[in-house]
Order: structure tokens, then sequence, then C-alpha cells
């Protein structure tokens, strides 16, 4: 075998040599429990290596084309070149909200604004707070790697491994955050194939309430890697309303896990929007650990291209009378393919718990494709536990309708594709984070409709 | 208005219509009544342009326009509405944002300016009043998750919205209870001017207790059998649709 004749061996030896190298040596400035959490998420990805379409989690989605490309943090941009202008684009319009941006998952202080939130919250970089220590270091020990398991997912550990920095959002018991937090990770490859691993740790102690922005994309259109993975902890009476925003480079790939814990009485309500990247796979999951939780876990996928995403969720009701709802649209043109996984858990005891999903696929052309599987486990007897899947192109009875308005097809096309999206737009919880999310569809949308179609 | 001259048609390969005679003319209210199966149904979705019907013979004129060769959009356009006997929901969409699509389609091709949201809400509001609603309406998404009643309400205010030269009302009243049948009676018949005409398609005479028709005629067999004052829409309550057929069938 050649260097860097591309097999995930290949890659993998690449990566394990990349963190002896780089990363472990850093380890010895690094408090204990951080080296430790590295080490066994390296062990875990020399163990398992890339996942392999053999493995029933991974059935839909070959990650082959990874292993063509020797990613690495070596390629990041030696001096990224980003200004307001880029932020223009991701970030809201107008002055306000704090936020706070990430280059090659580094904290970009001249890019952010961390000020300006209530007294006690925390806004910033991971590795700052870790080296400070103090209160807020003390939640990240107890929470960093706690929650998204290096064994679920080979991606989770190698990011694990890699992880030296990211965004730390605090917010202390009882406070109340208006404006939604924007959170921003921009990659920056240089002169080849960069990865990066970016990282989220947000913690909302007793009867806090905030609302969060995390957006991924790329400042050029490139192949790179992210690797990325978000950590939510919502304590007892704590309500998050959180937004994901994967709109990476066509080219890149993005593997990512976000982990949600709830406590009793908390509210969390997630919308996961992937519009980028040629391959994509995120795998939501949440704990509910506490009686009386509630959570909405919902997203939509806009693709065309040969793109490809996988959402892979996992529902956890681990406590009793706790509900949950999840809705996943999914809209697909060209050669896309969207795969959805919808397990859901109930575990002995966990009586009273409520819980809807749907799946729902608009297939916008003929070569698209779709793949729905649910996945339900109950363990206890006194449970609403409801799941159904749909699939197919535009209603055409609903396009009759509409032109009965006096809609003329091609218009009610894009009038119905866009309520398909409206459809979760509208569950988010926030006006402002409605309408962020809404400017990104229709643009996405529009993308579509003035491209040559690819396929007639 | 409307001109019927011998109006054939199949769907799936079945005639239904064979031979329809109709003319509507401005300020005028027509029922057509008819048993089950006799083609009423599918009369009214062939005037809106339905693709599932095929017109084998025949010709409808509408406004002096040639209406078989006019587009689903392009009759809207020119004024024609359906009110649909099972209407259809739409994900995503609230009625608001619908009702302004369509108005504006409209507007668009009467080379209008379209309407803001803001302009468009006090126009909807206005309307709400004349079929008795509130708000409410406006931000669900349109008929998804609606009960009976509300869907055939909501046609109605799409009616009252649009304001069509002719409406078609296809069987409106089919799961209506009293109330919302005087409701939406009252917002037809608010709807009635000179330069306005309306065709009601109904199985049963209770509607035309409210909407008093000029003319009502019995469709049998894909033809019309019969038309006459609004005593028949009577005579058909009390004795029934089989005294017809025979009488047809010696025309």
């Amino acid at each position: 075998m050649t260097a860097g004749s591309g097999t995930a061996a290949d890659q993998r030896q690449g990566l394990l040599d990349e963190y002896h190298k780089a990363i472990a040596p850093s380890g010895r400035k690094a408090p204990a429990w951080l080296a430790g959490l590295r080490e066994a998420a390296i062990a875990r990805f020399a163990d398992v290596g890339f996942p392999s379409t053999r493995q029933e989690d991974w059935r839909f989605t070959s990650v082959a084309p990874l292993a063509n490309l020797r990613f690495s943090r070596m390629h990041w941009h030696p001096r990224p070149q980003i200004g307001r202008e880029h932020l223009g684009l991701m970030l809201p319009p107008g002055p306000g909200a704090a936020h706070a941006v990430f280059v090659n998952g580094r904290f970009a202080p001249n890019l952010s604004s961390v000020g300006g939130l209530p007294a006690g919250v925390r806004l910033g970089s991971l590795a700052d707070t870790i080296q400070r220590n103090g209160a807020a270091g003390a939640a990240i020990e107890r929470h960093l790697g706690r929650h998204a398991l290096v064994d679920r997912n080979p991606f989770t550990a190698l990011a694990t491994a890699f992880v030296e920095d990211g965004a730390f959002l605090y917010v202390p018991a009882g406070v109340e955050v208006e404006a939604p937090v924007q959170l921003l990770f921009l990659a920056a490859p240089g002169d080849g194939p960069s990865a990066s691993y970016p990282r989220v740790l947000i913690v909302a102690e007793r009867g806090a309430r905030v609302s969060v922005v995390e957006t991924y994309a790329g400042v050029e259109d490139r192949a790179y890697l992210t690797s990325a993975v978000t950590e939510l902890v919502a304590q007892d009476g704590a309500q998050i309303a959180s937004c994901r925003i994967q709109r990476e480079s066509e080219l890149a790939y993005h593997m990512a896990t976000s982990q949600v814990y709830q406590g009793p009485d908390s509210s969390v309500q997630t919308c996961t929007v992937a519009v980028g990247s040629a391959l994509s796979r995120h795998d939501v999951g949440a704990v509910l650990g506490g009686a009386g939780g509630y959570l909405i876990l919902n997203g939509l996928s806009v693709l065309h291209g040969r793109q490809h995403v996988d959402h892979h969720t996992t529902i956890d009701h681990a406590a009793p009378h706790c509900e949950s709802h999840e809705l996943f649209n999914g809209i697909l043109d060209d050669h896309a393919r969207g795969v959805f996984t919808g397990r859901i858990i109930v575990r002995p005891g966990a009586q009273r718990t409520d819980s809807k999903q749907t799946n729902n696929n608009l297939l916008l052309s003929e070569e698209a494709r779709a793949d729905s599987q649910p996945q339900l486990e109950i363990h206890a007897d006194d449970v609403k536990c409801t799941h159904g899947a749909t699939l197919g192109p535009l209603d055409p009875a609903a396009l009759f309708y509409l032109q009965t308005r006096g809609i003329a097809p091609h218009d009610a096309r894009d009038l119905m594709t866009y309520g398909f999206s409206a459809q979760i737009i509208g569950t988010v919880p926030v006006p402002e984070l409605r309408r962020q999310l809404d400017r990104l569809v229709r643009a996405t949308l529009d993308r579509g409709a003035r491209r040559p179609r690819a396929v007639p | 208005m409307l001109q019927i001259t011998n109006l054939h048609a199949t769907a799936d390969g079945r005639e239904i219509l064979k031979g329809l005679d109709l003319s509507v003319s401005a300020g005028e209210v027509h029922a057509i009544m008819g048993p089950n199966g006799s083609g009423k149904s599918t009369l009214a979705q062939i005037l809106a342009g339905h693709p599932v019907y095929i017109v084998t013979e025949g010709l409808v004129t509408f406004e002096g326009r040639d209406l078989l060769d006019m587009e689903p959009e392009e009759r809207a356009q020119a004024g024609l509405f359906l009110a649909f006997q099972y209407p259809v929901s739409i994900r995503g969409i609230t009625n608001a944002y619908f009702l302004r699509a369509g108005v504006n389609a409209i507007r668009k091709s009467q080379g209008l300016p379209e309407l803001d949201p803001l302009d468009f809400l006090d126009v909807l509001q206005e309307k709400l009043k004349v079929i008795g609603w509130d708000d409410s309406f406006l931000n669900r998404p349109v008929n998804d998750g609606f009960s009976g009643g509300e869907k055939k309400r909501n046609e109605i205010l799409q009616m009252a919205v649009l304001e069509p030269r002719l409406a078609v009302l296809d069987e409106t009243d089919s799961g209506l209870d009293i109330d919302a049948l005087k409701t939406v009676a009252a917002a037809v018949n608010k709807l009635r001017a000179p330069e306005r005409a309306t065709i009601v398609v109904t199985h049963y005479q209770r509607l035309l207790n409210y909407i008093i028709p000029d003319v009502v005629h019995v469709l049998v067999d894909g033809r019309i059998a019969r038309s006459g004052s609004k005593e028949l829409a009577l005579e058909l309550e009390a004795r029934g649709y089989d005294w017809i057929k025979p009488e047809a069938d010696v025309a």
C-alpha cells in the first residue's frame, strides 16, 4: 500500500499519528481529566476506526469518500482572511445579539462580541475557561464528554480526541437571556483538505432560559471535514431553544453529534437544519432524565445535486411523565439522498411517556431518494408512542387546488415546497430564529431554482 | 356569462357527461341537483379544469372565451371560482399566506400591483366578519387539521376574498350544521350582484332555503333532465329523483 493511496485504514493511521504528534504532547499542560478524556477517545477511535455500511447504524451512509482525502489539522489556512463581510451572510442583520465566532474550531475574539449578557452568563472559549479554572471550569469538567459518549459514534471519538477549543455557554440558575446567542463555526481550509473539530457545551442551570444558534459554514468552496460535537444540558426547569444550521460548502464533509441532557421539568426545543455539505451525518440524542421533561426535536434538510444527509436521532425516555415530539422534513431534489433513523427508548418505569415521531420526505426528482426507519424500544406499559413516515412527490391534488386559486403551476410548486420547510421553521419558538431560518431556507430553495437543472 | 353546449366528458375511459347544455347569465343563481353519480361534481371539476377529466365533445365559453382552452389558473384569473367538495390541505402554508398568494396572482394577471401583507390583512379582516370568523384561522396551515365544517367555511372565505365573477359551489352544504349552513348562505348572498353569477351544486334542497336560486336544473346520467323554478327543488325534496328519470329518457 503506497502512502496516500486513500484507504480508510490509511486515513485512520494518519489521524492517530497526528494525535500522537500534535495533541498528546499538549496534554501535559492540560488538566488530568481532559487528557484522560482525550486518551480514552483516541483509544476508542484506534479500536473501531471509520464505520462501514456493514454496521447497522451506518447502513445507508458510506463514509468511503472521506478515506480518499487525507484530512488534517495541518491543512488549516495559516492566516485565514475573515472579515465582517463573511459574518454578514451567517449572522442575522442588525446589532445586539451576542455572538462567538470560531475559525477551524478555535475562538476568534476579534470577530466575536460576547458582552452585554446578563450578570453571571458566560459565553466564550472552552479552552480559555478550562485554563482559568473556577466555577465555570468545574462545570466544564462535570459535563464535557459526559453526555456525547465516544462509544456511540467513531466521529464522536475522533472529535473528542482532538478537542482543543470550542464554545462554552453557561447560564446560571434563574437567569433569562432574551436575544438568541449566535455561535458561528467557520472552516478555513488552506493548502489541502483540512479537518476541524468544533465543540460546544451549553449548560443552563435550574430555571434558566436561553436560546442559541449554532451555524457551521466554510469560507471557501473546498473539500474539508468538520467533525463537531455539541453537548447541551438543561437542569431542573431550564428552558433551551436551540437551532443548528449546517450550511457548509457543498464539497465538504460534516460529521456531527448533538447530545441533550434534560433534568426534571425542563424544556428543550431544538431544530437542526442541513442545507450544505456533500455528505453530512448528524446524530441527535436526548436523554429525558427527570420527570416532567418536554422535548421538541425537529429537523429539516434541503438538498440538491448529489448531496447526502443522514439524521440519526435517539430519544431516551429515562424518567416518567415526559413528552417528546419529533418532526423531520426532507426536501430532496436531483440525486440527493436523505436518511432518517428515529430511535425512541422508553426505559422501565418511564410511565406516562408521550412520544410522537414523524418523518416526511418530499422528492422533487425521480432520482432523489429517502430512507426512513423508526426504531421503538418500549419497556414500560403505560405509554403513548406514535410514529409515521411519508415519502413522495408534491401532492397533485394540492397543486390543482392552488391552480384553481389563480396560482401558476411553477409558483404553486415553489409554494408547496416552501410550505414543507415552513412546517418545521414554524415550530421554532423564538421569532428572531424563525426569521433567520426562513431567510436561509428561501435562499437555499432559490439556489435550486436559479441553477440549470441537472435532471430535466 | 357561461355557455355549455353538448358537453361530453370521460374519466378513466368512462363517459360521465353525455351531452350537457347549460346557460348561466350574469346576476343569476343556478342550482344543479341530481342523484349520486349523475355527474354534478364532474361538471364542477371540469369547469375548474381538473386534468383527470377529458372533454370528448362540446363547447364551454366563459365571458366569450373558450374555457376548455384555458389552464386552471387562467380560469381563476378570469374570474371563475370552485368551492371544493373536498378541500385539500397544504402543509406549512398558513391560510393568510395562501390567500394573499391567490389574490396577488390574480391581481398580477390583471396588471394590478400586488398587495403587501399589511394592506391584505385589512381586506382579510373585513371578509372574516362576513363569514363570522375570528382571525385565528389565518395562521393555521391551509385546511390542515380543519374539521369538515371549517374546511367548507374556508372555501367560502376564499370566495369572499377572491370575489369571482362566477362561483361554483360543489356540495358546500354537505357536512354543515344548520348554523354553518346559514353563515355560508349569507356569505354567498352577500356576493350576489348584477355582474356576478353562482352555480350551486347540491344533493339536497336544504341549502336552497337560504340561497334562493333563479333556476333549478336536475342532472341525471350526465344530462340536464329538467329545468325549472325554485319550486322544482321542493318537488324533488318531496318526491325524490326517481320520477325524473323516465321523463328524461322520453326527452
